[in-house]
């Protein structure tokens, strides 16, 4: 074997053993973090974190018990606010749209999705808090609800484009109106990949702080109505995070632990709904 | 005009009552309408978005005008607000994390794409999925009680003594400061450049492959000489989109970067970004000038983001689509 060729094949198996281990970095640090988080925070999971209100400034112990009402209060109004245009806008892009249109709509929402999520705070701040002058649970829950349309528009979209065109013509050859074809067929064929899309929505904004910091603000007490600014468990993690008591610390990364396995819960729970297949494929 | 019921002609949309009440005598006009409100408001939205960002920082644009992006001085006190300390944070902060992130994810693709079983594969790209997921507080608290402290004793001073004669390397290691949130960036967009560019990779056709491997490439030939620039376009499209989600990236950076608005040449100093200064003084912002210089940076943000996304997703768009003939989804 002559040198050049040697060298040609040393080349190759280094240069692809790299690119493994590039792949093993990257996945490392994921299992990494988790096994962090579960060290760091697991010893600080108590009942009491999730049913007490955060002690005095100053004073150990104490929970989050209104962080995790408030998380769960914007989670809501997010959902409230951007599920129904989400998923009201798939339908048009899918099944009513013509050519034009839904390539801006389709082009806009993915532009949407990648502002960053402090600017959208920004608007949730002029939209709403400056006209009200006071901090509130609507601000959050409204900037959480703009981050959450562009996915669900996109995601329902695409599983309606999936369900097979002869379920719908059958429709029509029973007789029924568009949108009966659609309420009826269409979005009930499409319903756990739209359900599953939701979720992952919810899951992703259920992490963000930046867009909370002046929207829903924070808040050591529980936070009645709609209208008064409220803790959450993101904003309550990077408050301690960045406090100055070591109890704080300990408390940031329980809450920490009980965020991410939150969402890599939901993540890994919605993987595993729709690798058993849509409802249409079996037939 | 004569119409008949069920065609929809141009008379139809004029504001007559008559020709109103015939549209929506139909359910299915109905149901369209509906769904057309909901997509519209989409756009609503990202047009209002931009009004207001454009309108509440009309005060600090009158005021300054371009002399914001190239002054220095952020002074909330003496009403002085100079936006280059946050803009140089910003882009210093986002290179270093594309150096790293850039060929530890296109290199993962490869592997990805080229070499292991579709199984693996595509279990490896849903734990990197999974860490797209991970919310970005989380990597500020991994930021400010591991990685500070390991950057401190650990990786500053060795960097110092085996390339401190670089002004990148000089200067006190306080742990916080411009590399380390540059590397916490980059261990958040890396899934991004991951997933994107296998997607891209998958997408060039077989025969490419084959073609260079029967001319006898070896393997990492074939990948590297022929896939990969075949991929080009759109390994440059997710790596926009990466850049894009650096640069937006809020809370992670915030808790690492040290919030100081100075202009440093050395990466161990502590700096500031747009997005970090607008988490600090946003709510404490006293008085419309200071709110408006904010907004200011706030539309600056947007502005960026808007342009490397919109130039990402053209790109990707192309490569896919002339690839494999099927747009993703």
């Amino acid at each position: 074997m002559n040198a050049r060729l040697m060298w040609r094949k040393t080349l190759n198996v280094t240069m692809l053993s790299l690119t493994g281990v590039c792949v093993l970095i990257t996945v490392s640090v994921l299992f990494f973090i988790l096994g962090y988080l579960v060290y760091n925070g697991g010893k600080d999971l108590s009942w009491n974190f999730f049913t007490r209100l955060p002690a005095p400034v100053g004073e150990v112990g104490g929970g989050m018990a209104n962080a995790i009402l408030g998380s769960l209060k914007l989670l809501f109004l997010a959902a409230l606010f951007g599920v129904p245009i989400g998923l009201l806008g798939g339908v048009y892009l899918s099944e009513f749209g013509g050519r034009t249109l839904p390539f801006i709509v389709r082009y806009t929402a993915d532009l949407l999705n990648g502002v960053p999520s402090i600017v959208i705070g920004i608007f949730a701040y002029a939209l709403i808090v400056m006209p009200m002058h006071h901090f509130s649970t609507l601000a959050g829950g409204f900037a959480l609800g703009i981050m959450v349309i562009p996915t669900v528009l996109r995601n329902t979209e695409s599983f309606l484009s999936e369900v097979p065109s002869s379920l719908r013509e059958g429709a029509f050859a029973m007789g029924a109106n568009k949108w009966k074809m659609v309420a009826t067929v269409v979005l009930p064929a499409a319903s756990r990949g739209i359900l599953t899309g939701v979720l992952l929505a919810l899951a992703r904004v259920a992490g963000e702080t930046a867009p909370l910091l002046f929207t829903a603000f924070g808040n050591r007490y529980w936070s009645p109505g709609w209208m008064q600014p409220t803790s959450s468990l993101p904003v309550i993690i990077y408050t301690y995070a960045t406090g100055p008591y070591e109890d704080w610390h300990r408390q940031a990364w329980a809450a920490g632990l009980v965020l991410l396995g939150l969402v890599l819960v939901t993540n890994i729970l919605v993987r595993a709904f729709l690798s058993r297949g849509t409802s249409f494929e079996r037939s | 005009m004569a119409t008949t019921p069920n065609a929809a002609t141009p008379a139809d949309l004029a504001w007559s009552p008559r020709a109103l009440l015939r549209r929506i005598r139909s359910a299915d006009e109905i149901a369209h309408v509906i769904t057309l409100i909901a997509a519209a408001t989409l756009l609503l939205i990202t047009v209002l978005l931009v009004y207001q960002l454009w309108v509440l920082s009309a005060e600090a644009r009158a005021k300054f005008g371009w002399s914001f992006f190239v002054t220095g001085t952020w002074d909330p006190v003496a009403g002085q607000f100079g936006a280059l300390p946050f803009i140089y944070g910003t882009l210093v902060t986002s290179a270093v994390a594309l150096m790293l992130a850039v060929p530890l994810g296109v290199g993962g693709a490869i592997f990805l794409a080229e070499l292991a079983p579709p199984k693996l594969s595509s279990s490896l790209t849903f734990v990197s999925d999974l860490l797209a997921a991970v919310p970005s507080v989380i990597y500020g608290l991994l930021g400010v009680f591991l990685l500070v402290p390991i950057m401190r004793t650990t990786i500053q001073p060795a960097l110092k003594r085996t390339l401190g004669f670089l002004p990148l390397f000089q200067g006190p290691a306080y742990g916080i400061g411009f590399l380390t949130a540059g590397i916490v960036l980059a261990v958040m967009i890396v899934p991004f450049v991951l997933s994107v560019s296998r997607e891209v990779l998958l997408a060039v056709p077989r025969d490419q492959r084959e073609a260079a491997l029967a001319l006898g490439a070896t393997k990492w030939e074939s990948t590297w000489k022929v896939v990969v620039p075949a991929a080009r376009i759109g390994i440059f499209g997710s790596v926009f989109l990466a850049l894009a989600r650096a640069l937006g990236e809020t809370m992670a950076v915030t808790m690492v970067i040290g919030n100081n608005p100075k202009i440093a040449a050395s990466l161990f100093s502590p700096g500031y970004s747009i997005a970090a200064v607008l988490a600090n003084e946003f709510s404490e912002a006293t008085g419309n000038l200071y709110l408006s210089a904010l907004i200011e940076l706030g539309l600056v943000l947007f502005l960026l983001t808007f342009i490397l996304n919109g130039l990402a997703r053209l790109l990707i768009l192309v490569t896919t689509a002339r690839g494999s003939g099927v747009l993703p989804t």
